[in-house]
């Protein structure tokens, strides 16, 4: 992970010649070392959090092969769980492990009550539930959480640190630590344990899975469950930087889907190199040619990405 | 099998529709019957759902007092999601199902506009909380279109002035890209000239944006002498906390849809220093005694802490204003659409949340620039600055 | 004779033409109306998603492209709206026709993703290219149509237009698929290698779907921007492509009356849910969940199948098995 965060630099100057002709053109000199520098921390910091959503939405796709599209929400739930639990209590382990508990919860009962009891188990229907259930999720927080958006405090402080002429916030660092982790442990698990495999084999095919004898509903069950916690936990963990509210999951889930695809479906390390591509995409686009075209610019490279490597960044399995 | 299928389709196609009939036929003509449009859910809930619950206390205070001269009160009130279809869709119940009097909103600029063409049309006052100048001008197509949101010129003019009086001429603005901040970027780069002021850098930010970081750092490298941002919602909180994480010493300027307490308490520590052009609700308890905003601030204030327990918003503000005329508009003119239109635009001297109203046929706004103060947040709390 | 009477397009006729002696209200008919203009939408994308088996996330952004196309041309004043509307569909189906080319060499979920790409790159280009399509705070002053002369400036006039075209694209669609392109699709559906080996050219056969189901999307266009005489870009976002989709679904895959009952029941459906105020997103959601359990090929068959079975039960008494 961290030798991922090193490799992305050169990857970016490849990149920067399409960048360049801008209205102004920049050329790189001494001068927008700096703010290059600052593009490029910014990038990073915001696509680690991409990636931690991304992340969720493999997982998922490695047990079942459908896109939850809740899974937005569950990033939601978690921040605003975790500061509702601050709130009550102001400890923010406490919060951290409250607001995972609960959302995992959420996560299952949605496994449960909405996908588990569907009829028919083509991949577009039950997409199309789960986008019920994102409705549905972001409707009852409103109604609980109200329109308003909530802070939560950072983890350790805010004073900003110093990276040269650039700048990050301490909280940007346990994003990218706890991304780091979670990549290693998810890596760790689907390669060497039993579990592991056996979800990744539900994904290949659910019906040998189950005459190899997996249990292939425990499996999509423990997906959502897992996937569930990561979100909250991506939300907990961004909540300091973004803010929460109820209709945060969306954008967020979106950019998430599209990380995941980018790296590669199923593949947690596509996922986070997704998630860095697209944050450091936006981020330059929007300090070097033109703010307002910032998303324009990043799902243009997305696309030109996607052409070139129709699988995604690290080969998934279409 | 096929045909079985149609029939299946036009029954489902007919139930649907008839359903709508179901809900509640509007009730016979005795209560004064006025709608609301807002955007009470969706992206932009935080203008839409404080102006709702303004205009539902409202109602019920008006009805607990016995009505408008006897007549009670009859609201509908709609939530178009701020998705301009629906906001269309509930106009043309409101105006040819409800029969309503008159509507109070939409929250937005582009629901207010689409809302306006059925309005206009079927000869219904309609009065907009929304901000763009285009909703009341040019007031020969717009004769039935009224708002009370003070219009993003005179904020604009009034923080240059300010900016001026400091020495500043140079200035980077950043805005949103919604309806709220693309009105704030074409007043800011259009007054700038007359206003002596030099805009060096121009960037913009998405609504559901999480990091303005790369925005402000090309601003940072263009060297502004200020920083104005033009947005609404708990996104400039965020250009306050990245601008300090930037260590960028500026002054930084924000719009008055920012101007809440709800922003302080988002952009933490960030928010110290911060200017803003103010309607005179933020700082009501600042005013001197004599200043006829400050009674109807207060009671506003009063009324909705009490019954929501929330500090009232200026968005709220715009739909307290429009229901504060429109109850004397009934009161004078009783059920009748065009005497309701006359008496609104004769309103003058009206002293309501967001400013003292004046109306004209040419002027269906009727605030004048004093509707803003220019304040400055020190201690988490309010100051006058000038 | 019977026979005569449930052929499904007598019913659509008369259907269409007996509404307005029951409605005259008319929110009704702007109802009516939007439901028909996402009906358009719904049968050009479920072309696409249920016969081609290509799903498109971006489908808002040539709903978009028709709409702003009439939109900006006529608002100016500078073109008839029929040619604008024409000119719409030009644009919307080159538009389709260049990305398709490399899109739909993309599979999945990897062409779910391209599609939201180009839906999101149009929509930040409605929303930046100001001088032309008004920016955020949208597009005002589009004129009403008018058909040689006769103005149709009211929803009640305009609802004729709309379920005229609403109409002619279905049996047109439902023509498409029962025709020999129809069968080709349904191959590329089931299996795109099969449908070669038969001699099917897949490419540029789904290139031709993707072209006409942006084509119908543009018309939709151009009649939205005549309904409203006001466009915005927030009606052309992601969430509307999303919900296209989910309209599709909910009304039936591969099912070109099911496009109708989708389009009508998730335009309907808010409408009288709104007196559930806070609670219609909560109830909303819970009903789209609900439909796709119970009933996973969308309402049509779902509906049908249960109508069946209720059939088979009641006869069961006396037929054994």
């Amino acid at each position: 992970m961290v030798g991922d965060n090193r490799r992305r630099p050169p990857l970016s100057c490849r990149r920067r010649p399409y960048l360049r002709p801008g209205p102004e053109g920049h050329a790189i000199t001494v001068d927008n070392f700096g703010p290059l520098l600052q593009y490029l921390v910014s990038g990073l910091t915001n696509g680690a959090i991409y990636a931690l959503i991304a992340l969720g939405f493999g997982i998922i796709y490695n047990a079942t092969t459908i896109i939850n599209f809740a899974q937005g929400e569950m990033v939601m739930l978690g921040a605003l769980c975790a500061i509702s639990l601050y709130q009550l209590y102001p400890s923010l382990p406490l919060a951290f492990v409250g607001g995972v508990a609960l959302v995992t919860v959420a996560g299952l009962l949605l496994e449960r009550l909405a996908l588990r009891p569907a009829r028919d188990v083509s991949p577009i229907t039950l997409i199309i539930i789960t986008v019920g259930g994102a409705v549905f999720i972001k409707g009852l927080a409103m109604s609980f959480w109200g329109k308003e958006a909530y802070t939560l405090p950072p983890f350790s402080g805010s004073t900003p640190l110093h990276l040269g002429p650039a700048t990050m916030m301490p909280q940007n660092l346990w994003v990218l630590g706890v991304g780091a982790l979670v990549v290693a442990l998810l890596e760790a698990f689907f390669r060497l344990t039993l579990a592991g495999k056996a979800m990744r084999a539900c994904a290949y095919n659910q019906r040998a899975a189950r005459l190899v004898g997996i249990p292939a509903s425990r499996m999509v069950q423990f997906s959502f469950g897992l996937s569930a916690a990561l979100g909250a936990a991506g939300g907990i963990l961004i909540a300091p930087l973004t803010l929460g509210v109820y209709d945060m999951g969306t954008m967020l889930g979106l950019k998430g889907f599209c990380a995941a695809i980018l790296g590669g479906l199923g593949s947690s390390l596509g996922g986070v190199l997704g998630g860095l591509l697209l944050g450091v995409a936006e981020s330059l686009a929007s300090g070097l040619i033109s703010s307002g075209y910032r998303d324009a610019v990043a799902f243009f490279i997305l696309l030109v990405v996607l052409f070139w490597r129709p699988q995604g960044l690290v080969g998934g399995r279409g | 099998m096929k045909s079985r299928g149609m029939i299946v389709v036009m029954v489902g196609v007919l139930a649907l529709i008839s359903l709508t009939w179901l809900s509640a036929p509007a009730a016979a003509a005795e209560p004064f019957v006025i709608g609301g449009i807002f955007s009470a859910t969706g992206p932009q809930s935080y203008l839409g759902d404080p102006e709702k619950k303004t205009m539902e206390m409202l109602a019920a205070e008006i009805n607990a007092k016995g009505g408008i001269k006897g007549t009670p009160l009859k609201v509908i009130i709609e939530d178009d999601e701020g998705d301009s279809t629906k906001a269309r869709l509930h106009a043309e119940k409101l105006v040819h199902k409800d029969k309503v009097l008159a509507i109070v909103g939409p929250s937005l600029t582009p629901t207010s506009m689409t809302v306006l063409e059925v309005t206009q049309k079927a000869k219904v006052p309609l009065i907009s909380c929304a901000a763009a100048v285009q909703i009341t001008s040019p007031a020969d197509q717009r004769q039935y279109v009224f708002k009370t949101a003070q219009t993003d010129q005179m904020a604009v003019a009034r923080i240059f002035s300010y900016l001026k009086g400091k020495g500043i001429t140079k200035v980077a603005i950043l805005t949103m890209t919604n309806s709220f901040g693309d009105a704030g970027m074409k007043q800011l780069t259009g007054q700038a000239p007359g206003a002596g002021m030099e805009v060096v850098a121009k960037e913009t930010f998405g609504e559901k944006d999480t990091d303005m970081t790369p925005q402000l750092t090309s601003i940072k490298g263009k060297n502004p002498q200020a920083v104005i941002c033009w947005g609404t919602g708990p996104a400039p909180a965020l250009v306050a906390k990245n601008m300090k994480q930037l260590g960028m010493k500026m002054p930084l300027a924000q719009s008055h849809g920012a101007a809440s307490q709800k922003f302080i308490e988002l952009a933490g520590d960030a928010a110290d220093g911060i200017l803003m052009p103010a309607g005179k609700l933020t700082i009501y308890k600042l005013l001197p005694d004599n200043d006829p905003q400050k009674a109807v601030c207060k009671a506003y204030d009063e009324k909705y802490q009490a019954k929501y327990n929330k500090p009232a918003s200026s968005f709220g503000g715009y739909a307290y204003d429009a229901m504060g005329m429109l109850v004397l508009a009934l009161e004078k003119a009783g059920a009748d659409r065009e005497k309701i239109r006359e008496a609104l635009e004769q309103t003058k001297n009206y002293a309501g949340v967001s400013g003292v109203f004046n109306m004209s046929p040419e002027d269906h706004n009727g605030l004048a620039p004093d509707a803003f103060v220019i304040v400055k947040i020190a201690g988490n709390a309010f100051a006058l600055a000038d | 004779m019977t026979r005569l009477l449930l052929n499904p397009w007598l019913l659509f006729a008369a259907g269409v033409l007996l509404v307005p002696q029951a409605v005259t209200n008319q929110y009704y008919f702007t109802l009516l109306n939007i439901i028909g203009i996402h009906t358009i939408l719904v049968v050009g994308l479920n072309l696409l998603m249920g016969y081609a088996g290509q799903i498109s996330l971006g489908h808002a952004a040539f709903f978009g492209l028709g709409a702003y196309t009439s939109g900006i041309l006529t608002a100016a004043g500078v073109v008839n709206p029929w040619l604008a509307l024409l000119l719409g569909l030009v644009v919307s189906g080159s538009a389709a026709f260049l990305i398709g080319i490399p899109v739909l060499k993309l599979r999945g979920y990897y062409l779910a993703m391209a599609t939201l790409g180009f839906g999101v790159i149009i929509f930040i280009v409605l929303v930046q290219g100001h001088r032309f399509t008004g920016g955020p705070s949208g597009l005002h002053g589009i004129p009403s149509l008018s058909l040689g002369g006769f103005p149709l400036d009211t929803p009640f006039r305009l609802y004729f237009l709309v379920w005229t075209c609403v109409g002619l694209l279905l049996a047109f669609s439902a023509n498409l698929v029962d025709s020999r392109v129809g069968r080709a699709l349904r191959a590329l559906h089931d299996s795109e290698t099969a449908a070669q080996s038969l001699a099917v050219h897949t490419a540029r056969l789904k290139l031709q779907i993707f072209v006409l189901s942006a084509l119908y999307a543009s018309l939709a266009g151009s009649l939205y921007a005549h309904t409203l005489n006001f466009i915005a870009p927030s009606s052309f976002d992601i969430m509307f492509s999303i919900k296209l989709v989910t309209m599709v679904v909910v009304g039936g895959m591969a099912s070109i009356w099911g496009s109708l009952l989708g389009a009508a029941t998730l335009t309907v459906l808010p409408e009288f849910l709104a007196f559930f105020q806070e609670f219609e997103v909560v109830i909303y959601g819970a009903i789209l969940m609900v439909v796709m359990i119970f009933l996973p090929r969308g309402l049509v068959r779902g509906l049908m199948d249960l109508w069946e079975r209720r059939h088979r039960l009641t006869e069961g008494g006396t037929t054994p098995g």
